[in-house]
């Protein structure tokens, strides 16, 4: 190693000053041509229109317009994001408790109980859906032990079929996606902040509204725009839980848009308001810090 | 406020010490909530009976026993496995070289090649689903194939990988690279030798994760099937006609996979950080 | 020193000196770590830079080293331009911060990387790397992993991971700063007879002024990126040339007073209490104007103490004892001068039973004007 010789200097390796390119070159590349061009051609279909089975590339507002006029359109537009912002809310307020439980008050198996809580967001989504099929039908399990215990004589069909059962079913399958990153946030409040509000003299409910809710918003946002955004685009339970005229969701409609009633350009256009909305959450999560500070 | 207590008790006086009792009851309920449903599909897995009716009437072995012989299951099984590989495979590959670049460089636009690779994760995924299938078809004339899930699967796990390996990255010190570079190993040597054993595990752990979600998958993978169907596919079509006991014993069996796939990876994240 | 030997054109003559620097600057965009530093250090020499954090000299190591290219200006090892060399091609070795052991393999198995990265034969290697364990005195731990080891013997298979490739120059960056005192005092005089032992080039980052002055042949006090002085421990020490010098290493007396010209080798001055002192200009005597003189609190004695006849011609300071600290092996009296200044005595602690002057009363001190000297500001 001693004997570097200056003929080694010519050959030193430029590739110190190298950037980080030929790295991201492949991941950089696949994104773009398997995720981002994707995403902007199905944009502009939006501005095309369906001539029988084949698609007229000549530009036209009339899908855009469809939306916001055509029935049914905007009204599932509409119960759809109120579905998800129910959905949202009742999330919020069934994750905080836990979420606060396990990570201030726990004191045993506290990586256990984080487990079971993470476990679901990892197990079939389609599983636990179809779960809720099972409870809630006419037939189910919910039912026929009202039934047997004489609490009703008889099947309660509201509850499959309907944005009732939508709800419950929703609230469930997105909860652990609420969870988790208010855990995370929680966990890292200092304890000596709380104690400090509270020899402060602030109450139990101060010191939530004044420090801990403001503290715990960028988990509170995250947590929403996922819950938000997995509601808005699902298609799979209200297929399953829905199903019944007048609980549509947007998402089921894009669906048949690109299947049995093949027209792409007017899913396309179904589709905008979604991404409006939800780039629009992640915009002001971002702004809240929820998405993550990057170090540089 | 409290005078006596000049000197302030480290913990037990703190807040863990008072344990509300509403707060308890109400975490009960909601594990209670998150795993009742699962209880209710692996219970009537063994349901005698055809319908799902309370009480159970009996317990028999048969719907697992029809599932083991059920040749569609074990072919969409099968064709469920190899996807997941796959796309896994490449999500590390994607993964890997993303979280290497965005811990080993300083550059601009880190935060939005972070949202880029984010994003399928982030965006529903009947938009990723209706995107590939527009391009796929629509653009490129392809037919839809397992190559076309395979590529729509590896987009969105890949996240998956970064965020596992970069963190893993971010606990390294940097001067075990520049040891290595002192003691004549070249870069590439540095990463064979030094760099990819100590992120192996976390690797191993975002892969077992993108396999699982991957298998698990079934808004994208929807849109972009051919004429085979993955297991959530086939389930999700035999559910349209009505739930028979021998789908809560496959969805059994699939929580049980989904269970087993978490903890080894759980294994390979603590490994990875004891290191 | 061997600048001179340097010929046109990079090319050296037959014993060039161990590492050049030549007007060497590095910045990080618009901060400068390292304002232009030239340094020549000889064969198997042991240099220590030493400053504060933030000072360079971390910097000015790792451009040695390979681990930053410099902004401008030029990096010599063994004669051989660096240029843009990477680490993996120059003959350094480096013994670094927190070891940067490798935590996956065995203490055996880091210290052969090196020899394994150069294609030492298997049997060699395994002859070789007991050899260096051996050398560092840590004998019998090959098979076992850096994490099992206490931080001592971390540093030590740090040191034979180092040493095992027989490199020219070991470059160590503050590489005892995570042991405790008793371990770090012992491995000071280890390394430094590590480096008569193996003969390298040893250049040692510290800002352990003591560290410095206990290993170095030379010491190179470094501040905002420059070299302020650079010589033996004695001439840091008793010679510092500027404020900055004389304050970050040990502890001294600075006494304002203004010219009154030269005397001798000496420059004669008065202070604010209208004494005359003299002392010896660090390097040039300055023409007039007031000036700053340093002399080393156990310089000082009390004008009672003095030696007889050697005092003589000492200078001579009066003022109040203002506070007594005991210290074990001496005494600190600090002695409030007319005006602003004080000026702080050591007192050798010799027997026990000394009576001790008492705070309050009138005390003169004195010190070799030998011992003064004027600060280049």
């Amino acid at each position: 190693m001693a004997a570097i010789a200056a003929k080694d200097e010519q050959a030193a390796p430029s590739g110190r000053k190298g950037g980080p390119l030929p790295l991201l070159a492949l991941p950089l590349g696949w994104m773009l041509v398997f995720y981002l061009i994707p995403l902007a051609l199905l944009l502009v279909h939006a501005f095309w229109s369906v001539d029988y089975l084949t698609i007229d590339r000549t530009f036209t507002l009339e899908n855009i317009k469809a939306v916001f006029t055509v029935a049914p359109y905007p009204a599932v537009l509409i119960r759809t994001l109120l579905m998800a912002a129910a959905v949202t809310l009742t999330d919020i307020a069934i994750a905080f408790p836990i979420s606060w439980w396990l990570a201030k008050k726990v004191t045993s198996h506290r990586e256990l109980l984080l487990m079971l809580v993470v476990f679901p967001l990892w197990s079939s989504y389609l599983v636990r859906a179809f779960a809720w099929k099972t409870i809630l039908g006419t037939n189910g399990i919910l039912n026929s032990f009202l039934q047997t215990t004489g609490i009703t004589s008889e099947p309660i069909s509201a509850f499959l079929y309907s944005k009732t059962g939508m709800y419950i079913t929703f609230c469930h399958v997105w909860l652990p996606f609420m969870i988790l990153p208010l855990y995370t946030i929680l966990d890292r409040l200092p304890d000596t902040l709380l104690e400090a509000s509270g020899d402060l003299g602030g109450n139990g409910w101060k010191t939530f509204l004044r420090v801990i809710l403001p503290l715990s918003l960028p988990g509170l946002l995250a947590g929403s725009v996922s819950v938000f955004s997995l509601t808005m685009g699902d298609y799979i339970t209200p297929s399953l839980i829905g199903g019944s005229p007048g609980t549509e969701l947007i998402g089921g409609i894009v669906a048949d848009q690109f299947g049995v009633a093949n027209n792409w350009p007017l899913g396309a256009a179904l589709i905008l308001p979604i991404l409006a909305i939800v780039i629009g959450l992640l915009l002001v999560a971002n702004r809240f810090g929820a998405l993550g500070r990057d170090e540089r | 406020m409290n005078i006596a207590n000049a000197i302030p008790e480290p913990m037990p006086a703190g807040p863990k010490g008072r344990k509300p009792v509403w707060l308890t009851v109400a975490s009960i309920i909601t594990f209670l909530f998150l795993y009742l449903p699962l209880v209710v599909v692996v219970l009537y897995s063994f349901s005698a009976t055809k319908v799902n009716a309370w009480p159970i009437k009996g317990y028999t072995l048969d719907w697992y026993r029809e599932l083991f012989q059920d040749e569609d299951i074990w072919d969409a099984v099968r064709f469920s496995t190899f996807i997941g590989i796959v796309a896994a495979s490449i999500a590390v590959v994607l993964g890997t070289l993303t979280a290497y670049a965005l811990d080993r460089y300083r550059f601009r636009g880190k935060p939005l090649i972070r949202f880029a690779i984010g994003m399928p994760i982030v965006l529903p995924g009947i938009v990723t689903g209706v995107a590939l299938l527009a391009f796929f078809t629509g653009v490129l004339g392809l037919n839809l194939s397992r190559w076309t899930i395979i590529i729509g699967h590896a987009t969105f796990c890949t996240v998956l990988i970064v965020n596992n390996v970069a963190a893993r990255l971010s606990q390294l010190p940097r001067s075990l690279d520049e040891a290595s570079a002192d003691l004549g190993a070249t870069p590439l040597t540095t990463f064979r030798r030094i760099t990819f054993p100590l992120i192996r595990p976390a690797i191993v752990a975002g892969a077992i994760l993108a396999f699982t979600l991957s298998f698990d998958e079934i808004v994208v993978t929807f849109f972009l099937t051919g004429r085979e169907k993955t297991l959530p596919l086939l389930i999700w079509g035999r559910l349209r006609r009505g739930i028979s006991p021998e789908i809560n014993a496959a969805a059994t069996v699939i929580i049980l996979v989904s269970l087993v796939l978490v903890l080894a990876s759980y294994w390979f994240t603590r490994k990875s950080e004891t290191n | 020193m061997a600048v001179a030997k340097t010929q046109p054109g990079g090319r050296t003559a037959a014993d060039p000196p161990s590492i050049e620097l030549r007007r060497v600057r590095k910045s990080f965009g618009d901060f400068t770590a390292v304002a232009g530093v030239d340094l020549t250090v000889g064969q198997g020499e042991f240099l220590t830079l030493l400053g504060p954090s933030g000072c360079g000299k971390t910097t000015t190591l790792r451009m040695i080293g390979g681990f930053e290219l410099p902004s401008s200006g030029e990096v010599l090892i063994e004669g051989a331009q660096m240029g843009n060399l990477p680490p993996y091609r120059r003959p350094v070795n480096t013994v670094f911060q927190n070891y940067a052991l490798f935590p996956h393999l065995s203490v055996g198995k880091n210290v052969a990387y090196g020899l394994e990265m150069s294609g030492v034969p298997r049997g060699d290697r395994e002859r070789r790397v007991r050899e260096a364990l051996d050398l560092v005195r840590l004998p019998n731990v090959e098979n076992r992993r850096p994490s099992e080891l206490s931080g001592g013997q971390q540093q030590r298979v740090a040191l034979a991971r180092a040493l095992v490739n027989h490199p020219s120059v070991l470059l160590l960056d503050e590489p005892l700063g995570a042991l405790d005192l008793k371990l770090r005092k012992a491995m000071q005089l280890e390394l430094k007879h590590l480096n008569r032992e193996v003969g390298a080039t040893f250049v040692y980052v510290t800002h352990d002024q003591e560290e410095a002055l206990t290993m170095s042949d030379r010491i190179a006090v470094m501040n905002e990126g420059r070299i302020l002085q650079l010589g033996a421990p004695e001439e840091i020490y008793e010679r510092p040339r500027s404020r900055f010098v004389a304050d970050f290493i040990g502890q001294t007396n600075f006494i304002e007073c203004d010219v009154l010209g030269p005397d001798g080798r000496f420059v004669a001055c008065r202070t604010a209490g209208g004494e005359t002192i003299r002392a010896i200009p660090a390097v040039e005597a300055p023409a007039g104007g007031t000036i700053t003189v340093a002399v080393r609190p156990e310089k000082v004695s009390l004008d009672a103490e003095a030696p007889g006849g050697l005092s003589a011609n000492w200078n001579r300071l009066t003022g109040t004892l203002t506070e007594v600290i005991y210290l074990g092996t001496h005494t600190q009296l600090v002695v409030a001068l007319p005006g602003e200044g004080q000026i702080v005595v050591h007192r050798q602690n010799r027997m026990l039973g000394e009576t001790e002057p008492s705070t309050g009363q009138q005390l003169t001190v004195a010190f070799d004007p030998a011992s003064a000297t004027v600060l280049a500001e």
